[in-house]
């Protein structure tokens, strides 16, 4: 319980302290008023051509005021924990409301204690422990292939401390730990400058064991140098509208930005999503079901509790194609009457939070992978993707694969490069006609960005076949 | 001793940030560093979001940190905080000296050469109080009239994420320990709108514009961009695919932009060193069209890539990237100068921690005599494109792949709007299959491009 007492011993602050600051967060008046501390701590370490060329520490803290007033926001933050400061930037949120003062409600309730992440934080581990992670990752992607002519290894790990004070007298601390591990490679082959690259990387809420034991720095470092090498003899991509059939795991980006995105409560408030006006309608075909679970342990988008300190769930979003509900945090919740599903989230003490999704993914359907391959006669299989993007208004999104396959008479043949994606949220889901046993997710390297903020998220799929998707190659 | 005050008036705060800077380089030197170099930042920024002619949010803070990089001998580490106290000061130098005992001796690493050192002199017009001088009451105010004047520029703009109105500004010293101490400020504004259109209930369309200035006085006014964000906007109404063609396409400048940032990706000289770019080793060969020149330049007044010296404390300086074809320079930081056998072309950027990365100055390519008017009435069939999404673009191989919108073009004239689509094609025959260069140049940001016309890309689409 220590950690819940984080701000308390470190600054010295009451919950007196929060009252006061509260009280001057409505002291024009506001329906609800909001106080987020927040101390980070991170480390980094990298090699680059075999020589550990970086090592960081930092420190960032501060606390953000909130003051919502119907639907407006107020916001403002410090970077100095003092009460001189947290007071200013309460009276400066303060401006959005115009009218009495109101009292918050006095003694806090705190949130039931539950532990999605019960780990010793990386951050304290020893640097040398870290080091050797990248040393091993290195010299392990070296020794897959004389060809591979670059490797770059780092390592992050973050321990965020957070405490949310309302001034409906909820309060919620957390501590967060996060850790990643990624490999970069490039092949190179020949003297015409042929050359690829590849990259792996994982990680999630897990102390530095978990490269140890679970995922290695070999596990990553080997498949990184695997797609460059595969990479070398890819082939230009097919264009135009075929069969596609996304592997498991981190293809589940495609849920991501096709549909995730738009059941954002915000752009649907607003009436600005493709997905507005669509709940209890049919967005998905009957083996689609696709759920946000803040809740899995020691994945990289779960939390305790989201931003607002409000407990993370295991969000049911398409239940057998049928669209059941929105991800919500509380100022949406609170103006459309539905529930708030702890999707609260912020990229920092400096930021409005607003719905952002956790771990989204699609449940385990029942055809065999093998078949699913079979029953494709000519088009892509993707299996892993870089990034992607949506436009959740028109609803069109694109994502980019970085190691895919062209499948010929239900096998997959020649290695591709240069494969996007396109297509429509609202119907993409439709058009899957297979839905693999195999749930996977990523492992661990996913990160959202919304409105300038960014906030660690996971995906996943089991394999799935699209029947018709625009693949955005070069031949035609 | 080197100084850059660039602010007229240096106030007390200021004096103070800069001592604090020396401060903590002479307490890592004392500490055994061999050299050291702090950063520190001071900045505040308001924004304000109207939607629907409320006030949605209103935001406002000041914020600090600071960074440092220590060296013993080729061994290198960096720390920062957000903690200015005495506590935070020591765990900010005793963390790095710590630090510094694992890194690798690298024969690379360490500060610039001394004499390299300095700063652009004159006024670089980077930073103007007006900025923060206007009340509350009149931001918001600004960001209503700009929504106001797209939702009223037509009946078809029936939604809108809002207008908007931020301001900032930032204070950034930087200390060394070969004596370079400098400083300025820059400040910030922009105006922005996104309107959302729909014809009865079918797909809605969004879309954007903007104006942004280091000055209040160079800012479009709210009407001006109110009404640009809705014409971009209702131009998408009906938008649909395309079946897949092997077409001219033209990027208008918010896309070619894109392309710029991609070749300045390219030309970095951390991508070239590792071999992680098409363009490593090309340096004097022919790269592009003999139409094609690129310009990267860190000293012109009043840009937003603009600062009198970088992020080592190296004087910024106009660099010709491409001259008619030929790859004359990649951008250059100490580091991966001395891995290349060259000179730093001082685009040295750091954040606040970790080592020296590169970012261009003012990125852009040179403008040609033609009117986009007269670019698009010679296209006889092929796409406008007006926005890309996604991020389908392979600096090893030169693969470029990425969603796009725009315009279909029959007979020089805009036939239907387009969505759900890709372009593609590979950056070593794009640079050379640019065919038209408008005369459009504008900055509205750190990059800048005319609109280009390029030949034989893939349109992907039924």
């Amino acid at each position: 319980m220590d950690n819940d007492k984080f701000f308390f011993q470190r600054y010295g602050l009451t919950e007196q302290d929060l009252e006061r600051y509260l009280a001057a967060a409505l002291s024009a008046g506001g329906d609800f008023a909001d106080l987020y501390f927040e101390y980070q701590y991170t480390t980094s370490i990298s090699v680059d051509e075999s020589m550990v060329k970086s090592a960081t520490q930092g420190i960032s803290a501060g606390c953000g005021v909130r003051v919502i007033s119907g639907e407006r926001t107020g916001y403002a933050y410090t970077g100095e924990l003092t009460a001189e400061r947290i007071l200013q930037a309460a009276r400066t949120a303060a401006l959005i409301a115009s009218g009495p003062s109101k009292t918050p409600i006095t003694g806090f309730k705190p949130e039931a204690a539950r532990n999605f992440y019960p780990v010793a934080p990386s951050v304290d581990a020893e640097m040398s422990a870290k080091l050797d992670l990248v040393q091993r990752a290195d010299r392990a992607a070296r020794a897959c292939d004389p060809r591979i002519a670059q490797v770059r290894v780092g390592y992050a790990d973050e321990l965020r401390h957070i405490l949310v004070a309302g001034s409906d007298g909820a309060i919620a601390a957390d501590v967060q730990p996060l850790a990643r591990l990624n490999v970069f490679c490039i092949a190179k082959e020949g003297t015409d400058g042929n050359s690829a690259r590849g990259s792996a990387g994982g990680g999630g809420r897990v102390a530095l064991d978990f490269f140890l034991t679970e995922k290695t720095p070999e596990h990553f470092a080997t498949d990184a140098a695997r797609q460059a090498i595969i990479q070398l003899d890819a082939r230009p991509t097919p264009a135009g509208e075929m069969e596609v059939v996304l592997g498991p795991g981190w293809p589940g980006i495609l849920l991501h930005e096709a549909i995730g995105h738009g059941l954002e409560a915000d752009f649907n408030r607003k009436g600005t999503s493709a997905f507005t006006g669509l709940v209890g309608k049919r967005v998905a075909s009957e083996k689609c079901t696709v759920v946000d679970n803040g809740t899995l342990p020691s994945r990289r988008g779960s939390l305790n509790v989201d931003d607002e300190g409000s407990p993370t769930q295991n969000t049911v979003l398409i239940e057998r194609g049928i669209l059941k509900q929105y991800l919500s945090d509380k100022l949406s919740s609170r103006l459309m009457g539905i529930p708030d599903t702890g999707n609260g989230r912020r990229e920092s003490f400096e930021h409005i939070p607003m719905p952002r999704m956790t771990n989204t993914y699609m449940l385990a359907g029942e055809d065999d992978p093998a078949d699913i391959l079979h029953s494709v006669k000519y088009g892509i299989f993707a299996k892993t993707f870089g990034g992607g993007q949506v436009d959740i208004t028109n609803g069109k999104f694109v994502f980019s694969a970085s190691e895919a396959y062209l499948i010929e008479d239900g096998k997959v043949t020649a290695p591709l490069k240069g494969c996007s994606l396109i297509g429509n949220g609202p119907d993409v889901l439709t058009r899957v006609s297979m839905v693999g046993n195999d749930l996977q997710l990523d492992e661990g390297v996913g990160t959202c960005g919304k409105d300038g903020q960014s906030v660690p998220v996971g995906v996943g799929i089991p394999t799935l076949k699209v029947d018709r998707i625009t693949v955005g190659g070069t031949k035609s | 001793m080197l100084s850059a005050d660039v602010a007229t008036r240096t106030s007390k705060v200021e004096t103070d940030l800069k001592e604090l800077a020396r401060d903590v380089v002479r307490r890592a030197t004392a500490g055994g560093a061999t050299a050291a170099e702090a950063v520190v930042h001071d900045g505040s920024e308001f924004s304000t979001v109207v939607r629907l002619g409320e006030v949605e949010t209103l935001k406002e803070a000041g914020s600090h940190a600071m960074g440092l990089r220590v060296f013993f001998g080729k061994r290198a580490a960096s720390t920062h905080t957000s903690d200015f106290s005495a506590e935070g000061v020591r765990q900010l130098v005793e963390g790095a000296l710590a630090l510094a005992k694992l890194t690798s001796e690298d024969p690379h690493a360490g500060l610039p050469e001394p004499d390299l050192l300095g700063f652009v002199s004159g006024d670089l017009q980077l930073y103007f109080d007006d900025v923060y001088s206007l009340p509350t009451e009149e931001r918001i105010a600004r960001a209503r009239r700009a929504e106001a004047a797209a939702l009223s520029a037509d009946p078809r703009i029936r939604n809108s994420e809002g207008g908007s109105f931020d301001a900032a500004n930032n204070h950034k010293v930087m200390v060394n320990s070969l004596g370079f101490a400098g400083e300025y400020k820059t400040s910030y504004c922009s105006l922005a709108a996104v309107p959302v259109a729909q014809v009865d209930d079918r797909s809605m369309q969004r879309d954007f514009w903007f104006t942004v200035a280091r000055t209040l006085r160079k800012l479009e006014s709210p009407e001006h961009v109110g009404r640009v964000a809705a014409e971009r906007t209702l131009r998408r109404l009906g938008a649909r695919k395309v079946k897949t063609a092997r077409v001219p396409v033209i990027f208008d400048p918010m896309v070619a932009r894109s392309l710029l940032d991609t070749i300045a990706q390219a030309v970095n000289g951390d991508a070239i060193y590792r071999g992680a770019s098409f363009l490593a080793g090309k340096l004097g060969q022919r790269i592009a069209g003999e139409n094609i020149t690129v310009i990267d330049d860190g000293a012109m007044p009043g840009g937003f890539g603009t600062s009198p010296f970088d992020d080592e404390g190296v004087p910024t300086q106009r660099t010709t990237v491409i001259e008619r074809g030929i790859l004359k320079s990649y951008l250059l930081n100490t580091y991966t100068a001395r891995k290349l056998g060259l000179k730093t072309t001082g685009n040295a950027a750091r954040g606040l921690a970790g080592n020296p990365g590169i970012s261009s100055g003012n990125f852009f390519l040179q403008p040609g005599t033609r009117s986009p008017r007269k670019i698009i009435a010679d296209l006889r069939q092929g796409l406008y494109v007006t926005e890309f999404l996604g991020f389908g673009v392979n600096l090893v191989t030169g693969d470029y792949s990425r969603g796009a919108s725009g315009l279909w073009i029959e007979n020089g004239e805009p036939a239907f709007p387009v969505e759900e689509i890709t372009v593609a094609g590979n950056l070593r025959d794009m640079l050379h299959n640019i065919s038209e260069i408008g005369s459009d140049l504008e900055f509205r940001g750190s990059t800048a491009a005319p609109t280009l016309r390029i030949e034989g890309m893939t349109v992907a689409g039924e």
